[in-house]
């Protein structure tokens, strides 16, 4: 059967059990990926980079410990995971899809990329984001703009648009994106893939270059949720080099996959059922909900009042803290320096008038302007106070129920330009996905039908801090009674 | 809340980005829109709410201080736009 024959279709687990049978080589994976890539990337246009002697090198030694049957094989041995644009991989090009960092080739590894080396990964390539990870379609990248493979006039969604499009046209097996607002949810949702943003603290994010340091986790992108499971525990755990990463055990996440969920109780937002959500996502979602309820769960209407405040609480924490990080790039130590100025101060200002895009620019003057003298408690205190509110709901509502059901994007993927001229418009995609990194808990976005136009729909499953095995047993069960990961894109190439 | 022109100005000059004039003029317009929505925050009372920094009850993390390496001189600069012997060249910043 040709279908067999496609090495790049499959998931983690399937290669997993090919390797252990001997039946097939990290080489020949890495060369099916390869394949597909030069096959469809010129229109889909996920990769910003690709590393292929890296990744043959790196298949070859996976290769060899798989041949020696060493006890360092893992689950992602010999796997091609692409990595988005901003979690540094040494000797490789990290530029976080901006100008300003065109040149810069990262010293060290990430926490999570000594994981993944640890575990014998193959490196493909790094994928586009929108700059910075600021936007919500990967519109924003300073170098191209990816296609969504399931129809490819639409964005990708964002800004892990590059990692999910590369998932989703199978240019790789797994990726690593990260989330500061929705940023792997979102596009998950917009390309048909499972994306998941661990809770804060759950995965190191050394290495990761940061935006909003109190909001950014990297998480897991992938075809099914079984893969999702591996990957999130090949990447989780304490890491002394990030103060913020927490010390509590990495459970194995797939031994609750298959787990029933009969009798859990699962929360369904009033608030998330809004006028201007898209009827066909609000019919797929309603839909999954009563597949769960048909699997034996008891669903619980419940209401997360603060709901229509995450918004504007959001842009201005995460414009904020990113007016604070993104002052390091000043054209010194690294990265773009204009080539016209007289003095120090001037230097500073073209280099990051020029090396920066508008909507970074947009959000570094909103984030100045909200702390800066005069206005940090009317904007800034504010905003933190109404966290606590919304972190209030999440806690107040997990006393009730055992995980909560979402749509994860108010529309299907929208159209390439459709949302560039107006940036609040933009803001509002992300309406259901912020408030997760506002309280900080876990989400996870799994595939829950399509549109009449055939674009994916995404469910959301949100849990309690550190309950990643809950949303992912949710998942898990959802998906096996289900069909939707067994559709595919058709990519239509056109140069 | 409406920003000024002037405001757009000085703010920029807080965050080291020497604005052209077309962008300015847009940021006035952007930054007055996205400020209005916000704005709907004053729609709660907070009188007594504490605000929220981080969302886990992580206080200082301290650990031994240990002698380790780092990433070597040589390496630290190779990625510098500009670099004389084993320093960053800055444009002259005294007279």
């Amino acid at each position: 059967m040709e279908e067999e024959l496609e090495l790049y279709r499959k998931t983690i687990h399937e290669l997993h059990g090919l390797f252990k049978k001997r039946e097939i080589t990290s080489r020949e994976i890495t060369g099916s990926v390869f394949e597909r890539i030069n096959e469809v990337d010129t229109r889909v246009r996920a990769y910003l980079c690709l590393t292929g002697e890296k990744a043959f090198a790196q298949a070859d030694r996976a290769d060899q410990i798989i041949r020696d049957s060493r006890s360092d094989v893992s689950p992602i041995t010999g796997i091609p995971i692409a990595i988005k644009d901003l979690i540094c991989t040494k000797g490789v090009r990290t530029t976080c899809a901006s100008h300003i960092l065109h040149n810069f080739t990262s010293p060290y590894n990430a926490t999570v990329i000594d994981r993944l080396e640890s575990a014998g990964y193959v490196h493909p390539g790094m994928t586009n984001m929108d700059e910075f990870a600021m936007g919500s379609s990967t519109e924003n990248s300073s170098y191209q703009v990816t296609r969504n493979p399931w129809d490819t006039d639409r964005v990708p969604g964002g800004s892990s648009g590059g990692s999910t499009a590369a998932v989703a046209a199978d240019e790789c097996i797994a990726a690593l994106g990260s989330d500061t607002g929705g940023s792997i949810r979102q596009p998950a949702a917009l390309c048909g893939v499972v994306g998941l943003k661990p809770t804060y603290g759950r995965v190191s994010r050394y290495g990761l270059i940061a935006f909003a340091s109190s909001l950014d986790q990297i998480g897991p992108i992938t075809k099914d949720v079984t893969d999702c499971a591996i990957l999130l525990k090949a990447i989780s755990g304490h890491d002394p080099k990030d103060s913020t990463s927490v010390g509590l055990p990495v459970p194995d996440y797939t031994k609750v996959l298959g787990r029933e969920i009969k009798g859990l109780r699962l929360g369904i937002p009033r608030e998330y059922f809004i006028s201007g959500i898209d009827p066909s996502v609000e019919g797929c979602v309603k839909e999954a909900v009563r597949v769960l309820e048909g699997l034996g769960a008891k669903t619980v209407e419940i209401s997360l009042p603060h709901t229509e405040y995450a918004i504007a609480t959001y842009y201005i924490i995460a414009t904020a803290e990113a007016s604070s990080n993104l002052a390091r790039y000043d054209g010194i130590k690294y990265g773009y320096r204009t080539k016209d100025a007289d003095d120090l101060i001037g230097m500073y200002m073209k280099t990051r008038d020029e090396g920066f895009g508008p909507e970074v620019k947009r959000r570094i003057m909103l984030g100045t302007y909200v702390l800066s003298a005069g206005y940090y408690d009317a904007y800034y205190k504010k905003a933190q106070q109404v966290r606590t509110l919304i972190k209030g709901d999440f806690e107040r509502a997990f006393q009730e129920v055992d995980a909560i059901l979402t749509p994860t994007s108010p529309t299907p993927a929208f159209r390439v330009g459709e949302k560039t001229a107006d940036p609040l418009q933009m803001y509002l995609s992300d309406i259901f996905t912020i408030s997760v990194n506002l309280a900080g808990i876990p989400g996870i976005s799994i595939p829950c039908g399509f549109t009449g136009d055939g674009l994916p729909v995404g469910l959301q499953i949100l849990g309690r801090h550190f309950d990643e095995e809950r949303i992912l047993q949710v998942a898990y069960a959802y998906e096996q009674t289900t069909e939707w990961r067994k559709r595919r894109p058709e990519i239509e190439v056109r140069n | 809340m409406k920003i000024t022109r002037k405001e757009v100005e000085h703010v920029a000059k807080l965050a080291r980005l020497a604005l052209r004039e077309e962008e300015v003029e847009r940021l006035t317009r952007q930054l007055s829109d996205i400020l209005t929505y916000v704005e709907k925050l004053n729609e709660l009372d907070t009188r007594d709410v504490e605000p929220t920094s981080h969302v886990l009850p992580v206080r200082n993390v301290l650990r031994e201080d240990e002698v380790c390496g780092s990433i070597d001189r040589g390496k630290a600069l190779v990625n510098a736009p500009d670099r004389t012997e084993e320093f960053f060249r800055v444009p002259r910043v005294i007279e």
